[in-house]
């Protein structure tokens, strides 16, 4: 392995506020108490966030009401100009937002600043361009938006999730109440400023932080008429609960357990690649990731090789240094739960292998892992780790694998891996995920709608289809 | 030859027996229960009556899935042709003439649909790099349907859902019409398993199919009772099922649009590499 000299971004390029208030109706004001958010590659207090007390998501959704009519009876062309507005201020804002995202999350500087802002701006401008053409969607020649939206995202990609979420919901003309996950709040604090610069008129995005509570009393508020939730397969079923018998409209983007699927024709070094970023990307915090690798049993041993060998190059660390491979874990949380379903994994009787790395003293880390010898009866096989956590099945026959594929409660995606493209037709069909990458992994673009079948949830993010959830 | 022929008994008519519709036959129900509607004795269907139809749902479902489109559609028509043929007799069990003309009229609609609905709600994305991107809408699976009680409801809640490549369990409210319906299936080419239908009380056997595991969607059009609505819908919540809630007046003459199959379908979508 060639030895890098360090190579770090500037943090300069970034200032943090030590407090930061909730944004509502254009203002920043307190709550009920703060709590700190720190950096996970140092442990370092970042800034003290507000909490949202219930009065304080009162407050909020008052003022995404209040912001609604005016809002909606915009010209579509209109609120086209603010969101293409916020794009482009993210694009000139994104080398300052990628360096927050990962002092704030953990990942690595080359993936905020080449996958997340990039996609992040795209977003925006893909759904800008919807707010004056509605009526070509396909959603009825006069569709209507829903009015206020309570959202609540993830730590794993916060200002891709956030996007992901106001942009489509304020093309349709809803208002929204967004409430940013607690261990990483500061890039939706930044994007409140976004809003402000962009001159987007008050009330129309609302910022609350908080924990899960405040989630919770968001998605129950009475005078929420559309809830939009990433995050666990677990929430995602009490937030369904909640919302049953409301009349409230839900979309829901959850869990899931990918295989990634190798045949053994496939192009091996492409498939390692794939391999690779399917389950190592953002350190594992993926809910597509492909976290099952099922290869077919002639070519194991010589995929595992070439697999082992390429996890050595794999440099683990700051996430601020650009050559950084995998950063920190998101949370202490985090780690914990990686730890110990690796080590039900190793009880279970798999075998576990990770390279030789050196991980920080400070901050929560986790060496990239492959287990081996995995029967589809293993904890690791069948449940959610979300980390950089690999369990490896064989099969022998295409039958055996989408059986294999399938046998799992969620839905979300899938890799194939082989150079026949009618296998890859044929086996892409039979896959019950909603997103199917063949001969790539982890692709992602605001034309091309996301999620998932099953316990992976309902609706979908992105493309004319996710315009759907926010339209009557 | 004697004189006069003694006086012929008037001729005693065959009555039909009202059994549920599983897989394909006409089991009576596993509980034995049966209860009287309008002087019949019809089956009341049990939880293990509903678990059983599921399995059978299951069964039929990837092939049914499978099959072509064309052929979906050729079959729902087939049903059209079979509701015409014994149009005399839905309206001996009280339907309207106007409604079986409605249902049969809903049929060929929809059958029309089984190979148009993925190219208008399918579509290429215009990803920005060299990838082959295209999202389809494939079928959810089994789902659970309490249906309303008129023929052209049931219609309206069963064609779309099987058109799409779903199978169906119907919890049906009017049961000599919908076991009537049920012989029109068994005779119309439609797979066994694909649409099975249960009589008896909804309240009782729906919520068996709100939490059970292997049900996919949950369409609840035929529940009036709107704490019944939402007791089904949060025991689906445990399995995050899609849900069709119970909507306040439904006028099934009217223009069904997509939303009763959009509602039943999952959005695939594949990426591909492009290069040489």
């Amino acid at each position: 392995m060639f030895e890098y000299a360090p190579a770090p971004e500037s943090r300069s390029i970034v200032s943090i506020a030590s407090t930061y208030g909730l944004f509502i109706d254009g203002d920043f004001s307190d709550g009920k108490g703060t709590f700190k958010t720190i950096n996970p590659a140092s442990e370092e207090v970042l800034a003290e966030v507000a909490m949202a007390a219930p009065e304080d998501v009162d407050r909020a959704v008052a003022a995404a009401r209040r912001a609604f009519g005016p809002w909606s009876a915009l010209p579509g062309a209109e609120r086209a100009k603010y969101l293409f507005r916020i794009a482009r201020i993210i694009q000139e804002r994104s080398r300052e937002l990628a360096v927050l995202e990962s002092l704030d999350n953990g990942k690595p500087i080359k993936e905020s600043r080449d996958v997340d802002l990039p996609l992040v701006a795209a977003h925006f401008f893909y759904y800008a361009g919807w707010a004056d053409k509605l009526r070509y969607a396909g959603f009825g020649t006069d569709p209507k938006p829903l009015g206020v939206a309570g959202q609540v995202i993830p730590w794993n990609f916060p200002l891709l999730m956030l996007a992901w979420k106001i942009a489509p919901a304020l093309a349709a003309g809803n208002t929204v109440v967004l409430k940013p996950a607690e261990t990483t709040p500061l890039s939706a604090l930044f994007f409140a400023d976004v809003c402000r610069q962009a001159d987007l008129p008050p009330g129309v995005v609302n910022i609350i932080t908080g924990a899960g509570d405040t989630g919770r009393y968001l998605v129950e508020h009475p005078d929420v008429d559309k809830v939009a939730f990433t995050g666990s397969t677990e929430v995602g079923r009490q937030i369904a609960r909640s919302v049953a018998g409301t009349g409230k409209r839900l979309t829901l983007e959850l869990g899931g357990k990918a295989a990634n699927i190798v045949f053994d024709d496939a192009p091996i070094d492409q498939a390692v690649e794939g391999i690779v970023n399917g389950i190592f990307f953002n350190q594992g915090h993926v809910c597509c990731a492909g976290s099952r690798l099922l290869v077919q049993e002639s070519i194991a041993d010589e995929l595992l090789d070439s697999l082992k060998r390429r996890m050595a190059t794999l440099r683990v660390g700051d996430p601020l240094d650009k050559n950084t491979d995998i950063g920190a874990i998101n949370s202490a949380a985090q780690l914990a739960k990686i730890t110990e379903l690796s080590e039900i994994g190793s009880s279970e009787g798999a075998e576990r292998w990770s390279p030789p790395c050196e991980l920080p003293d400070r901050g929560f880390w986790f060496a990239p892992t492959i287990f081996t010898g995995v029967t589809q009866a293993h904890r690791i096989a069948r449940e959610e780790i979300f980390g950089p956590v690999l369990s490896v099945l064989t099969f022998r026959t295409p039958d055996e694998a989408i059986e294999k594929a399938n046998n799992t409660p969620y839905g979300l995606s899938a890799g194939i891996w082989t150079e026949k493209g009618s296998r890859i037709l044929a086996v892409a069909d039979r896959l019950r995920a909603g997103v199917v990458w063949a001969n790539t992994f982890n692709k992602f673009d605001p034309t091309s709608p996301f999620g998932g079948y099953k316990e992976s949830g309902y609706g979908r993010e992105g493309g004319r289809h996710g315009l759907e959830a926010y339209l009557a | 030859m004697p004189k006069s022929a003694p006086a012929k008994a008037p001729r005693l008519s065959v009555r039909k027996t009202y059994k549920l519709y599983v897989g394909g036959a006409f089991p009576r129900s596993e509980s034995g229960r049966t209860y009287l509607v309008d002087g019949d004795n019809v089956a009341l269907a049990s939880r293990k009556d509903a678990r059983d139809a599921v399995v059978a749902a299951r069964k039929a479902q990837p092939k049914w899935a499978a099959a072509t489109a064309y052929n979906r559609g050729q079959v729902v028509y087939r049903i059209a042709e079979m509701v015409e043929a014994r149009h005399g007799e839905f309206v001996a069990l009280g339907v309207p003439a106007a409604e079986v003309d409605a249902a049969i009229d809903r049929l060929v609609w929809y059958a029309g649909w089984s190979d148009k609905i993925a190219q208008v709600t399918g579509n290429a994305n215009p990803v920005a790099g060299p990838f082959f991107n295209i999202s389809s809408p494939e079928p959810t699976g089994v789902v659970g349907v309490v249906a309303p009680a008129s023929l052209l409801g049931l219609v309206s809640v069963v064609a779309p859902a099987i058109v799409t490549g779903n199978t169906v369990v119907v919890l049906a409210a009017g049961p000599q019409v919908a076991i009537t319906l049920a012989e029109v299936l068994a005779t119309s080419d439609v797979p066994g398993g694909v649409v099975n239908i249960l009589t008896g009380n909804a309240a009782e056997t729906a919520p068996w199919l709100a939490s059970h595991d292997d049900v996919n969607a949950l369409d609840l059009t035929g529940v009036r009772d709107t704490e019944l609505a939402a007791d089904l819908e949060r025991a689906a919540s445990g399995t995050l099922k899609r849900v069709i809630r119970p909507r306040r007046k439904v006028d099934f003459t009217a223009d069904p649009g997509l939303g009763p199959m959009t509602a039943l379908l999952e959005t695939k979508t594949v990426w591909h590499p492009k290069g040489y």
